[in-house]
């Protein structure tokens, strides 16, 4: 009688398809996975410890590199957790363009997500579309703050600016051709029978299991638990916006992938409707303590100098006391947990980083399918390394 | 099969360093390797918009298949082996581009776990700055690369065992 010997492979950290420098030890039987053990850490940059030497100020330009293909969700979840150990009222202009760019990031992601998904799979055209789209957001992202990824826009009590006034304009006229371009993307993808061969039945997870592992975002959503963050614990004001939250049935690779197209559509709803509510008025909220003065005080008045200087050397105390603040970014649930002790700097800052919990997720939905169905796996769970390994 | 006698009846006369040089520099295949943020402004640059396809660069996922490898992003202690790894599988003729303010000098991130600067272990050919650098600024970079291949002396004769090659550094 013949006896099978499992095979151990090392897939990564350097691989096309890990998204980065994941790095995965497979045990195989065949070509069929009988384990996965995901080997993180390469990465590690050390930004929560790194946090504790900066002030809160100071903090913002980290977390843009968290999550590098959604920088203002995780500045807007920072941020909010921020505002919310101060106290400080938001104004409403600055609470509309932080939702305006929150959605259009979370459009950013998804076009990584399904351009890089689709390229696995073998559907380089995908890849070429979505990457045309991304381009447009990045023009408006450099439009507004200057830098075309790591924009580092959001500050504590509103804005860093005001938004350009021809920036209206293109957001309206990206969201209005958006659809199209979605529609173009299923019109390649959705009726494909290699795609449907590939995604469907493939890295299928439980309802059950996926709450108990912990998932969040569409991942979790494509699992048919309907949770979505932005609806059941509102912040930043989304309670006053209409949108669906798209939920799959069948739990797996393909229903992951129509939740995040409808979030897309969504998305440009929810732009829309922000857009119609943008109204004149400041974008930084009265509180000298913690806001910079106007740049014409700076310029112009010894006391404008003087109070800039000493938010911008010193920082801003934040009173003691802890606070939890979790948003949905595009991935799933962000959250950021803060320490204060009094002081301008954190004392301690940890990061939920809904990558690092998702993954967890990869040896339940690849265990048992072929070798060329996990790199499908990585690509719906729509990882980034940064944000794991932090 | 194939292309048979490409140059019909004529011949053409230049130096083998020109040539090859020239060769060299218009078909620069780097490593697909993507380390952190720079590595999405490196898939920017490849894909619709920029089109690194001009200048003839075509990503490809094995080193053993490249001739230049970019390293876009932070490198961390527990990832610098495995870089070193990969360089070393190779061929020569072979160019490191450090892309990121990361891979030249560790940018932000001056911690625990962070390499200040990828130029500690390769040898680096060009810099290219910024947080991430724009497209453009990846393409300026490989441009300069291009002028330095260019300047490369005696590189074909080095392979077969004829002198030594000579280096020279980018404009």
């Amino acid at each position: 009688m013949a006896t099978t010997e499992k095979m151990i492979l090392n897939m990564g950290p350097q691989h096309p398809s890990t998204h980065g420098v994941l790095r995965l030890v497979l045990e195989l039987d065949g070509e069929v996975i009988t384990k996965i053990t995901p080997d993180i850490g390469f990465l590690h940059r050390g930004v929560e410890k790194l946090s504790e030497h900066r002030t809160y100020h100071q903090v913002l330009p980290l977390t843009d590199r968290l999550d590098y293909l959604a920088p203002m969700s995780n500045n807007l979840g920072y941020i909010l957790a921020v505002e919310k150990l101060l106290d400080i009222e938001v104004p409403e202009r600055a609470k509309v363009i932080r939702i305006i760019l929150a959605e259009l990031t979370r459009l950013k992601s998804h076009l990584v997500w399904l351009a890089c998904h689709a390229l696995d799979i073998g559907a380089m055209t995908v890849f070429i579309y979505a990457f045309r789209e991304r381009e447009t957001i990045m023009e408006t992202y450099e439009l507004i703050s200057g830098a075309r990824m790591t924009s580092n826009f959001f500050r504590a009590g509103g804005l860093s600016m005001d938004v350009p006034p021809e920036f209206e304009k293109k957001v309206r006229d990206f969201i209005s051709s958006m659809p199209g371009y979605l529609d173009q993307y299923e019109g390649l993808l959705t009726t494909n029978p290699i795609w449907l061969k590939r995604t469907i039945g493939n890295g299928v997870i439980s309802a059950e299991d996926a709450i108990d592992i912990g998932i969040t975002g569409p991942a979790l959503r494509g699992s048919g638990v309907d949770l979505d963050l932005r609806r059941d614990n509102p912040y930043s004001g989304y309670d006053e916006y209409q949108f669906q939250v798209p939920v799959g049935e069948k739990c797996d690779t393909f229903d992951r992938y129509k939740v995040r197209l409808v979030e897309m559509r969504e998305a440009c709803k929810i732009i829309n409707q922000a857009l119609d509510r943008l109204k004149p008025g400041p974008v930084l909220a009265d509180s000298p303590q913690v806001c910079y003065p106007p740049k014409e005080n700076v310029y112009n008045s010894i006391e404008g100098l003087i109070h800039h200087f000493k938010i911008a050397s010193e920082g801003y105390p934040v009173p003691a006391g802890e606070v939890y603040q979790g948003v949905e970014a595009p991935k799933g649930e962000l959250g950021f947990y803060i320490v204060s002790d009094g002081s301008s700097k954190p004392y301690r800052m940890r990061i939920r980083p809904p990558s690092f919990v998702n993954l967890q997720a990869i040896e339940k939905m690849a265990k048992g399918s072929m070798i060329a169905d996990l790199v499908a796996v990585i690509g719906t769970l729509d990882i980034v390394l940064g944000e794991i390994d932090r | 099969m194939g292309v048979e006698n490409p140059l019909g009846d004529n011949i053409i006369t230049t130096s083998l360093d020109a040539l090859v040089n020239w060769s060299r520099k218009s078909s620069i295949w780097p490593m697909t390797f993507g380390l952190a943020c720079c590595a999405i402004e490196m898939m920017a640059t490849g894909a619709s918009h920029n089109d690194l396809d001009r200048f003839g660069i075509i990503f490809r996922a094995s080193p053993r298949q490249s001739d230049c490898i970019i390293i876009a992003g932070t490198v961390t202690k527990k990832m610098l082996p495995v870089i070193k790894t990969v360089y070393e599988q190779m061929p020569e003729p072979k160019w490191v581009i450090a892309m990121g303010a990361c891979a030249c000098s560790g940018g932000v991130f001056d911690t625990y776990s962070v390499v200040q600067g990828i130029d500690e272990a390769l040898p680096v050919d060009v810099y290219i700055p910024g947080c991430p650098p724009r497209p453009e600024a990846l393409l300026y970079g490989i441009m300069k690369l291009q002028d330095k291949i260019m300047k490369d002396k005696n590189s074909f004769g080095n392979s077969i065992g004829l002198g030594t090659r000579i280096e020279s550094a980018a404009a």
